[in-house]
């Protein structure tokens, strides 16, 4: 298959959630793809529906809303699919690994058990082959006397040692897309750096797309090809690694850009973004972020922008970006 | 260089673990757990003392130790030439209200029952910082001063978002006008937008109060950017100490470096240059001979296996424990 062709089309994605008889607006008009071996980062804030994308996409968010649009899977459309079509795609050909290593493993089984399991309802290799494969993921994910840790109970792994069996798990049924919700956030940076390049290596070795939520632009900066930052719900900036955080052009991506505490004197005010992300019940007509925005003009109270093209790949739903002049990146 | 607030000497403390049935059968002892091996500092009046270190490593053992929820196994504790552990109601009482403590959950450290003007008042009658009809009158000074609106007061805590939480947090610990405070992952819960505000907040009351900050976090860009002095600690133990520019800009000890290291850097091209610190922080329970760094330290040697190395005087204005700190650092 070409480098190039996306194995998942994310189009005009709307999630909407209701509570107390009013619908919450969760995602609305998402759309990117993810190529082979491509690792796309989504970035934002709390609530802004980075989660609820890795989660709607895989047929989680449905359960609880309504998901519209169209999500293409190796041509096939996984919104209007049945569950039980959607089951043999989950976890085999597309898995996911949740930001909390310390609860999403099943306390009661041991870590082999865990492992085989996902192997038996995703592969048809036997008992002792399963056994095998369980050991080479562990072996694969850098956990030491692999054989014998099969045997052990979550509780006696680290918390780094827990997200590796995590993505041993998901790992082993060789996906072809990994859904990482904040796979590093409930780990010292050390172990960060030592979970993130194992991702990457994996991704590289297998071939494997990755779509990773995190809110550390940091992480972003350093493991990602491809970012997408969201606010209420929506892309507002998307692009390249380099370009977006070189030169963001959306306002939102500038300040919190400026947001993170580096190169700037000791102890000098840190920027903050005015006022406070909307409720998701009570949206702004016009773009979600001109309350606070510091280059709103008169259209921006009235109309949403759309996602555009702006150059190469860039793309960025804002009717008054920042111009690219001088570097104002960090 | 003026004169400490607070002297830390010699902090060790051990938590027992029971002895299992296994245990009591063979005669072995029960286990201990190292959380505090060692620990010496002093904290300046005014400064903004950072803490940095991987979960496990003691930060907020120390942070608890210093608020007395801990009772240090040996060592020693002065505030003001005082020893605090030494038992005395009325001067305990003081302590407390010199020195205060915000939590990290802004979600479990505030009663979920009382409003906000109630956790307040009750700051203020039980260290009876003012006459009973001038408490309304603080309550609302408080308020203003950590910039929450006055209509707070009636509100409860789930009423607020997180960001809020930690400023009623901080408006509690100022009540009782402390000189010392200790912040233990005050913003780590918090987005980075939220975060800036709390921070600038936090740094600005310290510049008009005069307050002296013990910053434990491990957020090592925040801690770089509000502090005056770091303490890097592993295992219990405070590896290297100093100046927070000049630790950042270039650490000495080898931990150090790798964890600043760690850090991800927010400009793509440093991708892939940082030297990856192997495997994980060793057990507490079992604590390797020496330097206690020794099996994961790229430059350990023989000598790191066998002895420990103390805090030694390296470059200016700081302080570092390794046997090969010279070596390691004329190489680089």
């Amino acid at each position: 298959m070409d480098e190039n062709t996306p194995i998942l089309q994310v189009d005009g994605l709307n999630t909407t959630f209701y509570r107390n008889g009013s619908a919450l607006a969760a995602l609305r008009d998402i759309s990117f793809s993810v190529a082979r071996g491509e690792v796309l980062g989504l970035v934002g804030e709390s609530g802004s529906g980075k989660s609820v994308t890795l989660r709607s996409i895989i047929g989680l968010a449905r359960r609880y809303g309504d998901v519209t649009g169209a999500v293409r899977w190796q041509g096939r459309d996984l919104v209007g699919m049945a569950d039980r079509a959607l089951r043999q795609i989950q976890g085999r050909e597309i898995a996911m690994i949740f930001q909390e290593p310390m609860t999403s493993l099943n306390p009661l089984l041991t870590v082999g058990l865990q492992l085989e399991e996902t192997l038996r309802a995703h592969t048809d290799l036997s008992r002792t082959a399963r056994r095998d494969r369980a050991t080479e993921m562990l072996d694969l994910v850098g956990i030491p006397s692999a054989s014998q840790r099969l045997k052990d109970y979550p509780h006696q792994f680290s918390g780094g040692m827990r997200q590796r069996v995590m993505i041993a798990i998901a790992l082993a049924a060789n996906p072809k897309l990994l859904l990482a919700d904040e796979p590093t956030t409930a780990l010292d940076v050390t172990i960060q750096a030592q979970i993130l390049d194992l991702i990457l290596q994996l991704a590289q070795d297998l071939d494997m797309g990755v779509l990773m939520v995190t809110h550390d632009l940091g992480v972003v900066a350093q493991t990602c090809d491809n970012v997408a930052v969201m606010y209420a719900g929506r892309i507002v900036e998307q692009g390249p690694v380099r370009d977006v955080l070189r030169e963001p052009r959306h306002p939102y991506t500038v300040g919190l850009m400026r947001s993170v505490p580096e190169n700037l004197p000791p102890r000098s005010p840190l920027y903050s973004i005015p006022g406070v992300p909307p409720g998701l019940d009570a949206l702004p007509v016009g773009c979600a972020f001109a309350p606070r925005c510091a280059s709103c003009i008169a259209p921006c109270s009235q109309d949403r922008p759309t996602l555009s093209l702006i150059t190469e790949g860039r793309q960025v739903a804002c009717f008054n970006p920042i111009a690219t002049s001088q570097g104002n990146a960090a | 260089m003026t004169a400490p607030v607070m002297e830390i000497r010699d902090l060790h403390l051990r938590f027992p673990l029971g002895r299992s049935p296994g245990d009591f059968l063979t005669g072995r002892p029960g286990r201990v757990v190292n959380a505090l091996n060692g620990v010496s500092l002093d904290l300046i009046r005014g400064e903004t003392l950072g803490v940095v270190g991987e979960s496990g490593c003691g930060k907020s053992t120390l942070a608890r130790c210093i608020v007395r929820l801990y009772k240090p196994s040996d060592g020693e504790i002065r505030f003001d030439g005082n020893d605090i552990f030494a038992a005395d109601q009325r001067s305990d009482r003081v302590y407390n209200r010199r020195v205060q403590m915000m939590f990290q959950d802004p979600y479990s450290s505030l009663n979920p029952r009382m409003t906000t003007g109630q956790i307040l008042t009750e700051a203020l009658r039980v260290h009876e910082m003012r006459p009973e009809a001038d408490i309304p009158g603080r309550v609302a000074e408080l308020l203003e001063l950590v910039r929450l609106p006055q209509d707070a007061q009636h509100k409860l805590p789930h009423e607020f978002s997180g960001g809020q939480r930690q400023r009623i947090a901080i408006a509690r610990a100022l009540a009782v006008e402390p000189e010392v405070l200790i912040a233990d992952e005050l913003v780590s819960a918090l987005d980075v937008s939220v975060q800036a505000q709390v921070v600038n907040l936090l740094l600005e009351l310290q510049d008009t109060l005069g307050l002296t900050i013990l910053f434990v976090a491990h957020d090592l860009r925040l801690v770089r950017h509000v502090s005056n002095r770091v303490a890097v600690i592993y295992l219990g133990r405070i590896v290297e100490i100093g100046d927070s520019e000049t630790l950042f800009s270039a650490p000495s000890h080898p931990y150090s470096q790798a964890l600043l290291q760690a850090a991800p850097s927010l400009n793509p091209d440093d991708r892939g240059r940082a030297v990856k610190l192997e495997g994980e922080l060793p057990s507490p329970l079992n604590m390797p001979s020496g330097c206690p760094f020794h099996v994961r330290c790229r430059h350990a040697t023989d000598i790191c296996k066998s002895t420990r190395p103390t805090l030694q005087p390296f470059k200016e204005q700081g302080e570092v424990a390794c046997h090969n700190v010279e070596e390691i650092n004329t190489h680089a």
